[in-house]
């Protein structure tokens, strides 16, 4: 299935990721998973919520430059090899994976894929590996 | 040691009576060559005839960079274009640079300014000189060259940028002398005790630096590095080069080759010229130029004059160390920038929010720029690839329109101070004062 990601815009300073946990806390907002890409001076958090839209406005009030992201998200078996077999079909297919993050819990891993083609990734996966969206 | 001493040393009772004839050559020169000059004289009910005495150029009008912006390129040149045989360019705030023609006898003063400020360095013919500031539209390269040929001396024309290939030739070549920039000399002197060379492997005795202020500590600095006397040399490319005053042996102050470009100080808010001693902006009139003479041209640079003969022998007028500018200008790497450059360059990017903030600071001896923007929130993405792109194109732009790099820092909406009025744009951390 697809979802939607929110990406934030931080300067390379202290305190700043702690100001995104910190917004989000207030409104109640609890983070399912999120990554941290970084350059030499500023970096994009991203992160995936359950109230997407509530902890939008909340950044965006708070003064964060945050835009939303349609990305792929699947669960596979937490094993050794289960990753492996997905992507394969991917590359078969030459699609690229722009970026991607996953956790871990008990049985299941949950992988969040922001590739080049949405759709046609989502094709592939449908086709070839229906039990995973 | 004295270049021209009849010049130099002049007394000055003859020296202002030459300053008035020359002035008033000028005066004729500029108002039947140049419409510019001649309008404004007219607005002033002022023919050549009035302006007999150096004492008569006060009333005389002031020339600024607006009016050389306004006339670009060559609407303030007195001589044919035939007679001009080289153009020299420095940067603009607007996109224009400012154009400075030279006539064959323009280039003749200039050397002799240039062997003028060498020979009181104790530069002679047995010197070995690099000269290490630019070559090309900058006037720094060519302007040091010829003075160094003039002397005598052999030039190495090294220029700027090898580094490494600088510090073999020093070395290898027993360079004597070396011109350039204060910061780079510093760089060189690191440079140096990277490669595990000492100022023992080099030979150099004499430094003649300009092209962006600079402190007594620095001057410190760099004789104890590079075991070297090191000198000011100032100039700026409308007036003609470097060569337009000088420090000699005695170290105070720079010696003002007023017999050529006469100096006054004048208070920028009320433009009243003010006696020796009081800090001011400096003016000077370009007495013996052809190519584009300038009269009572604003430098904008702060300093005061000295009058007193100096130890040396030289009667010729002293101006102080540049304490600042009466305008927003930086010299940054030897090059100017105004604030403005990078405004209009932002200004042009719908990427980025009309605000800014520039930060100046020198790091290894080396001037840095990094200029702070804001990317507007439609522009935002979530591809890091694009994003440095972004960034890219920003720093290229600046590149092109400065002339020297900038790091591009990408801001958190709203991170950069607004303020109604007057705004604070820049923090220079360098400490110069």
């Amino acid at each position: 299935m697809t979802i939607k990601q929110i990406s934030v815009f931080l300067e390379n300073k202290s305190g700043r990721l702690n100001e995104v946990a910190r917004v989000l806390a207030a409104n109640g907002i609890n983070m399912q998973a999120f990554c941290i890409a970084e350059t030499a001076d500023f970096g994009l958090m991203r992160l995936i919520v359950e109230e997407v839209d509530k902890a939008v406005t909340a950044l965006r009030d708070a003064g964060f430059a945050v835009i939303l992201t349609e990305v792929i998200a699947i669960h596979c078996d937490n094993r050794p090899g289960a990753l492996s077999k997905i992507l394969e079909s991917l590359a078969e297919d030459h699609i690229f994976i722009e970026y991607m993050y996953a956790f871990a819990q008990a049985e299941q891993a949950e992988v969040i894929i922001n590739p080049n083609d949405l759709e046609k990734c989502l094709r592939v996966l449908k086709e070839r590996h229906p039990d995973i969206l | 040691m004295i270049w021209n001493k009849s010049k130099e040393c002049m007394s000055r009772d003859e020296m202002s009576d030459l300053q008035g004839k020359r002035l008033h050559k000028l005066v004729e020169l500029v108002y039947h060559n140049v419409p510019f000059y001649r309008e404004k004289m007219q607005a002033l009910d002022l023919t050549p005839e009035d302006i007999n005495s150096i004492e008569d150029i006060r009333k005389l009008p002031f020339t600024t960079k607006q009016d050389l912006r306004d006339n670009y390129p060559t609407g303030l040149q007195a001589a044919h274009q035939s007679e001009i045989v080289r153009v020299h360019a420095s940067s603009g705030t607007t996109g224009n640079p400012t154009i400075v023609g030279y006539t064959r006898r323009d280039l003749e003063i200039w050397k002799e300014c240039s062997a003028r400020a060498l020979t009181a360095y104790g530069v002679t013919r047995n010197d070995v000189f690099s000269v290490g500031y630019g070559y090309g539209l900058f006037t720094g390269g060519l302007g040091a060259h010829y003075g160094v040929e003039y002397v005598g001396a052999t030039v190495i024309p090294t220029s700027t940028g090898n580094t490494d290939k600088h510090l073999r030739l020093l070395r290898d070549l027993k360079i004597t002398g070396i011109a350039c920039t204060p910061s780079y000399a510093l760089y060189l002197a690191e440079a140096m005790e990277r490669n595990g060379m000492t100022r023992d492997d080099i030979c150099l005795r004499i430094g003649a630096f300009g092209a962006e202020p600079w402190t007594e500590n620095m001057r410190e600095e760099i004789e104890a590095r590079l075991g070297l006397q090191a000198y000011n040399l100032y100039g700026l490319s409308e007036i003609i080069g470097p060569g337009v005053s000088y420090e000699c042996v005695c170290k105070n102050g720079s010696h003002i080759a007023e017999d050529h470009f006469y100096p006054e100080i004048i208070n920028p808010d009320t433009l009243e010229p003010q006696p020796y001693g009081t800090t001011g902006e400096l003016v000077f009139t370009t007495l013996t130029k052809t190519g584009m003479p300038l009269l009572r041209y604003r430098t904008k640079d702060l300093c005061s004059l000295i009058g007193e003969k100096c130890d040396c022998g030289r009667t010729n007028v002293r101006m102080t160390r540049i304490i600042g500018r009466s305008d927003d200008m930086l010299i940054i790497r030897g090059i100017n920038v105004f604030p403005s450059q990078v405004e209009s360059v932002i200004l042009d990017m719908p990427e980025f929010e009309p605000v800014y903030m520039l930060v100046v600071d020198r790091v290894n001896s080396l001037d840095t720029l990094q200029v702070q923007v804001e990317v507007r929130k439609d522009f935002f993405s979530d591809d890091i690839g694009g994003m440095l792109q972004l960034r890219k194109k920003l720093a290229d732009k600046l590149k092109s329109v400065l002339s020297i790099s900038a790091d591009v820092r990408l801001m958190e909406p709203n991170s950069i101070p607004r303020s109604e009025g007057k705004s604070v744009r820049v923090i220079d951390k360098r400490q110069l004062k």
